[in-house]
């Protein structure tokens, strides 16, 4: 088990990370989530003891890791852009990290032509990196980094550059390859789709800091703040201001769309907030929310709705699609759930 | 890159040919002309292979031979050992001053050759400072540091002078190199040791390789450096040249040594060659890394600031003492009394106007000065009359110019020694004596400095894309404006760049012009050699001072072409 505890590194005056303590549990997939330069690259080349923390320590099985040396630590770690020696090909670069076990050639033959079988790249030995594609070389990348076998495998935007086909055809095969070899891995990216398909455990940082940690689909029905709502997507954030709360717990939207909400705001809230999660919504005559369509957008069995409604909120839900779309400009009503909303705290003040 | 595909220029038109014989005119009668009759003299009872290889290896041939090469290894081995820290150094570590540390670092190598041993001699010579504060402070009568007409003095002149080319080009692609690739390197196991047998030595290779050969290059054709330094002990092939020439009289032996010297230095080039274009292979797959904002532990701390130290007292220090020489009187002047002052003085920079009546020269040094102005000017505007032409032809890339262009590059393979005798050879008989006109020095500069020309403006006239011209002339532009807005702003920069060169290489020049100069027509560095072989502390101070003039002329030059080059690459 990798125990990241109490880390802190600050640049100059730039605070790149502020006190991070999570755990990672053998076998587990973990993804950290987050907008570019919030730290994420800075945590990994520290748990790889590429650098050191300012405070914090970095345990595996118990045991911290303080003094053991990069090479030592057995991670394994992938980069962003792949970092691929250019001067060795295929092979070279994949049998790196097991000639550094001292390993017999022929055992290094082997395990290389294995490792390359998993990747698919098998017939792709002797090539010369640099002329291969992006997706190749991601796949030599994933290779070089599982070849010497590590026990923590980290991965940071191994899919940053490529195009979005093809990152989701090896997003899947890359899930598949991690859970058959049972990895325990560090997954980075700025990219909620990415972690959420791949990850176990979803941890969300923002300016050097841990913002929330849980399961995806926790996560997605609980965002700890607006900042992790409108990171993945949950954009309809209503100020108090702006709509009432009645005494039956209704949120007041405008003059007849009432929309229920679970509780009064729980009291550690400093600046609470209402949030309407778009998932769940029906079209329907009789909905309680009604506005006025101001775009569709069409995403196969789900379709995009933005709607005005009457005091000039802008909302956007998703619906199944119907048979027939409504046009643009028209009114229509919606039935929401019960739990579509819920309060959450305002991190952007 | 796109090919534009260029039809008009495949048909023969007698404007261009014109244009043609402007450059292979001159270089036919002042460079093969000269070479041809090198080659004639060499071969003077030449019959057969057999006797060729008899000449080559008369003991004398065989050991200036044996020396050149062996000088120039240790040469380029010391300046290796000096220079790949000190890369990087740059390469890796932000400092304050660095910037200026990395400018500083270009001057030695753009010293004039005289300047390099001055500089050696007011730092490590007999009357230098480090034998004086030794004298003074362990109260000793001599020097304790001999190193004049030794080996150490030519190796350590030449490190001095050539470690900025791997500072310069390994250094940059270093600078290159993904900081990722050995990370990763480590993280894979690693020991930092193997990352960089396995990762960085092997990226870094090329680099080194093809600097290295520069570096050789340059110490295998050194002149000035082992004439005034080495004494009349050491003989590298150019210094026999010379020897054979001025001191023998022995024109054969002299046109042989030639004719080695420029097989061995176009081996070399084409070697060069080679390796460069290997330099060329991208070190990374993709996006520039930035150097690493880590904090530095103490230990770390200390070695850069050891390897700062190491270039300042190998590149910089050599610069100071020569300026403090030139504004310091050690001793008293003959005839003085003992009372007499030492210390700070401008007296050496008072006496370049005075013509003492025990000096043996015809000419006061600010004499030299304006000679030499004149022969800057010369050098110029015949270097650039002659290779604007030549660059606009090449630019073409007609088959013909494909065909020609290493013919007009053969200059630059030639050392300044072998054109200065074959200027020799030609014109100081009929049809074409020339011996007692001024304007042989600069047009053997004009030699020296094309190739440098050639280089500086090639680029611009390639980079003027066809389309452009055609562009402004559908806009409505005549030729005239076609060639004031478009050509003009493109090509007007790589002119002052190139002009500025062939000024400072005719201001610096030693090689070709010892072997031409008269008495009546003595340049700053001929003036500076004779200063510094002749006793005495005027002498001395004369050549520094004259020294400190060069070297802040050329450093101030070598700024502004940095300055002004279309794109600042550094590059020799």
């Amino acid at each position: 088990m990798l125990e990241i505890i109490d880390i802190s590194k600050s640049f100059g005056s730039i605070e790149a990370l502020s006190r991070i303590s999570f755990s990672v549990a053998k076998g587990e997939i973990i993804a950290i989530l987050g907008p570019s330069g919030c730290g994420k690259s800075t945590l990994l080349s520290i748990t790889a003891g590429l650098i050191g923390p300012d405070t914090g320590m970095i345990r595996w099985n118990g045991v911290s890791l303080t003094n053991v040396p990069p090479h030592l630590r057995n991670f394994g770690l992938m980069f962003q852009d792949n970092a691929l020696f250019p001067h060795r090909n295929v092979f070279g670069n994949v049998a790196f990290g097991l000639k550094q076990l001292q390993m017999k050639p022929e055992a290094i033959d082997k395990q290389v032509s294995a490792i390359l079988n998993i990747v698919g790249m098998r017939d792709l030995a002797d090539r010369d990196v640099l002329s291969l594609s992006g997706g190749e070389q991601q796949r030599v990348a994933l290779a070089r980094t599982i070849a010497p076998n590590p026990r923590l495998l980290m991965l940071d935007e191994p899919l940053g550059s490529l195009d979005r086909n093809l990152r989701e055809q090896l997003l899947h095969e890359l899930r598949q390859i991690l859970t058959d070899l049972e990895q325990t891995v560090i997954y980075v990216t700025h990219d909620q789709d990415e972690a959420f398909a791949i990850a176990d455990r979803v941890v969300i940082m923002n300016t050097g800091k841990l913002i929330q940690i849980g399961r995806p689909r926790d996560i997605y029905a609980h965002p700890a703040s607006t900042f992790v709502a409108r990171f993945l997507g949950l954009t309809n954030i209503l100020e108090t201001s702006v709509v009432s709360v009645d005494t039956n717990n209704r949120v007041k939207i405008s003059e007849n769309s009432l929309i229920p909400i679970s509780q009064p705001p729980p009291k550690h809230m400093k600046h609470p907030r209402i949030l309407i999660r778009p998932r769940g919504a029906q079209l329907s005559e009789h909905g309680t929310l009604s506005g006025i369509l101001t775009n569709v957008s069409f995403r196969g069995a789900l379709v995009d709705l933005k709607i005005i409604v009457s005091n000039g909120l802008q909302l956007r839900f998703e619906v199944p699609t119907p048979s027939i779309i409504p046009k643009i400009g028209t009114k229509i009503n919606l039935t929401l759930p019960e739990d579509a909303s819920i309060w959450i705290e305002d991190d952007s003040l | 890159m796109i090919k534009v595909s260029n039809k008009t220029s495949k048909i023969f038109r007698p404007e261009y040919a014109l244009l043609w014989t402007i450059p292979l005119a001159f270089l036919t009668l002042f460079y093969f002309y000269p070479l041809a009759t090198i080659l004639g003299k060499s071969l003077v009872g030449i019959n057969n292979f057999s006797q060729l290889l008899d000449l080559v290896r008369q003991p004398y041939v065989a050991k200036t031979l044996w020396f050149t090469i062996w000088q120039a290894t240790l040469s380029t081995i010391l300046t290796l050992a000096i220079g790949l820290p000190g890369a990087y150094l740059l390469a890796h570590y932000n400092f304050w001053g660095k910037n200026i540390l990395r400018a500083i670092t270009a001057i030695p190598f753009v010293l004039p050759t005289v300047v390099v041993a001055a500089s050696f001699t007011s730092t490590l010579g007999p009357n230098g400072w480090i034998n004086r504060a030794l004298m003074n402070w362990l109260n000793l009568e001599t020097a304790p540091i001999i190193l004049n007409h030794t080996l150490w003095a030519i190796l350590i002149a030449h490190v001095f002078y050539n470690t900025t080319i791997i500072l310069r080009l390994v250094g940059d692609y270093w600078t290159l190199m993904d900081p990722k690739l050995i990370q990763a390197a480590r993280c894979l196991g690693a020991t930092r040791l193997k990352a960089f047998l396995g990762i960085t030595l092997p990226l870094l290779t090329p680099a080194i390789v093809s600097a290295a050969l520069l570096v050789f290059i340059f110490d295998f054709t050194s002149f000035g450096v082992i004439l005034i330094l080495g004494g009349p002990i050491f003989s590298t092939l150019e210094v026999a040249i010379y020897r054979q020439t001025i001191n023998f009289f022995d024109l054969e032996m002299a046109a042989l040594l030639s004719v080695i010297q420029l097989m061995c230095t176009l081996g070399l080039t084409v070697l060069y060659a080679r390796f460069t274009r290997k330099t060329h292979r991208p070190l990374k797959t993709n996006r520039l890394p930035s150097i690493s904002r880590q904090q530095l532990n103490w230990k770390t701390r200390i070695s850069v600031g050891i390897l700062i130290a190491i270039l300042i007292i190998v590149l910089v220090v050599p610069l100071i003492t020569l300026a403090f020489s030139s504004v310091f009187k050690f001793e008293p002047d003959r005839g003085e009394r003992e009372n007499a002052s030492t210390g700070f003085t401008l007296k050496y920079y008072r006496e370049l106007f005075i013509n003492r009546r025990h000096s043996i020269f015809f000419v006061t040094p600010i004499e030299t000065i304006i000679f030499s102005l004149r022969n800057a000017t010369i050098t110029m505007i015949s270097a650039l009359a002659i290779g604007l032409p030549t660059t606009w032809i090449l630019a073409r890339k007609t088959r013909l110019a494909q065909m020609l262009e290493p013919i007009l590059m053969l200059p630059l393979g030639t050392s300044a020694v072998t054109l200065g005798l074959g200027f020799l050879l030609v014109f100081s008989r009929s049809p074409f004596n020339m011996r007692t006109s001024s304007l042989l020095i600069p047009l053997a500069h004009t030699l020296v400095a094309f190739p440098f020309v050639v280089r500086s403006l090639l680029p611009s006239w390639t980079i003027i894309n066809p389309q452009l011209r055609k562009a402004a002339a559908m806009l409505g532009a005549n030729p005239i404006q076609v060639w004031r807005e478009i050509d003009l702003p493109i090509i007007g920069r790589a002119i002052l760049v190139a002009g500025a060169f062939a000024f400072t290489i005719s201001i610096g020049e030693f090689g070709a012009t010892i072997l031409l100069s008269r008495p009546e027509f003595t340049t700053v560095p001929m003036a500076i050699y004779r200063y510094l072989s002749l006793p005495g502390a005027l002498n001395y101070g004369q050549a520094m001072a004259l020294s400190t003039l060069l070297m802040i002329f050329c450093g101030t030059s070598i700024f502004c072409i940095e300055a002004i080059r279309p794109n600042a690459i550094s590059e020799f």
